[in-house]
């Protein structure tokens, strides 16, 4: 089935958990990535009980640190 | 507060344009407006909002110039290394323009110090470099109601938020509390492409003067993103979260504390 990930259209297996999701489009880190899913913003114990549907509009939102460079 | 005619003329491109004209910059210069970090992110907009005639910048940082910096942060010179960065921006500030005050802050912001420092100011940046900082001014901005910038860079990425505390979605909308201690390697490790924190940090210098002068749309409830590689910006439309531990309907953070966890970045690119 069809998603809408990140603003580009992506096939996927459908019937996939957001967990499954990040598993099979190869998020390398997935506890740095908040996920929303048709503008709703899901916790983090939500992402194995939520399935996605034909037609999603997913984000995966990333932490970004960076700025004033304290090494 | 009238213009001086040196003003006039300094201003002059400013004042031009009908959406700010003389009244704007007249607002602008009676603003003032806190820069947490004196890095990256905060060079350019401390650049930017100085020569923007900016009437007071606050600079918090704790940090000195190293050589290391100097390849993105340009406010800092070659000289400078060595010395504290608040010293060296405040310098560089007053040399450009004398119309602003400029106040350093040479400390770490922390939970027991911030909230007296930004509740003078008009509008926060957030050029911070670690998620400690970043959930530590999202709250303390919150409970102030002080508007603020947040971003973040990273390898060719950057992102950016405007959020209005009450009316916006909140950093911790999005993304609840800082990343799991571990995961996460250091900012020297990732690595940061030096010119994109003058594309991210001028963006929030933008949104701090359109705040002020109350023009145009704000970043709030958008997430703007950037790839350097592709020259992609995407705006993400973000909602609040009623569900937000902080500004949600049932908030479970009810005063300001300090994070545990100091890291800044993340090792794999988002498109990776």
């Amino acid at each position: 089935m069809k998603l809408v990930i990140n603003g580009e259209e992506v096939k996927s297996k459908g019937g996939l958990s957001v967990s499954e999701l990040l598993v099979e489009q190869e998020v390398k880190m997935p506890e740095m990535v908040s996920v929303e899913i048709n503008g709703r913003i899901l916790r983090r114990p939500e992402f194995d009980t939520t399935v996605l549907n034909e037609g999603d509009k997913v984000e995966f939102l990333y932490f970004m640190g960076g700025g004033s460079g304290a090494e | 507060m009238a213009l001086s005619e040196q003003q006039i003329e300094r201003y002059s491109r400013h004042i031009i344009l009908k959406e700010i004209g003389g009244a704007g910059q007249e607002k602008l210069l009676a603003s003032k407006v806190l820069i947490v970090g004196a890095g990256g992110l905060g060079a350019p907009a401390a650049l930017y909002l100085a020569a923007a005639g900016i009437g007071t910048l606050g600079i918090i940082d704790d940090d000195k110039v190293d050589l290391t910096n100097l390849q993105r942060q340009v406010i800092h010179f070659t000289p400078d290394v060595g010395v504290p960065k608040t010293e060296s921006a405040k310098a560089k500030i007053e040399t450009m323009n004398p119309d602003v005050t400029v106040k350093t802050y040479s400390l770490r912001a922390t939970a027991a110090n911030i909230s007296e420092i930004i509740r003078e100011y008009d509008f926060v940046i957030d050029g911070t470099d670690n998620f400690s900082s970043k959930f530590l001014i999202n709250d303390a901005c919150y409970f102030e109601k002080i508007p603020f910038s947040h971003a973040g860079i990273l390898r060719f990425f950057g992102q950016l938020i405007t959020v209005i505390p009450d009316a916006s979605a909140c950093y911790r909308c999005v993304f609840h509390s800082p990343p799991p201690a571990g995961v996460v390697p250091s900012c020297s490790q990732a690595g940061v492409l030096g010119v994109l924190a003058g594309v991210i940090g001028s963006l929030q210098a933008t949104e701090a003067i359109k705040y002020i002068l109350g023009v145009g749309d704000l970043l709030t409830d958008t997430l703007l993103t950037y790839d350097a590689l592709t020259m992609e910006f995407r705006s993400v439309k973000l909602n609040r979260n009623s569900r937000c531990a902080l500004c949600g309907d049932k908030p479970t953070i009810t005063e300001l504390k300090d994070a545990e966890q100091a890291v800044c970045d993340l090792k794999g690119s988002p498109n990776d």
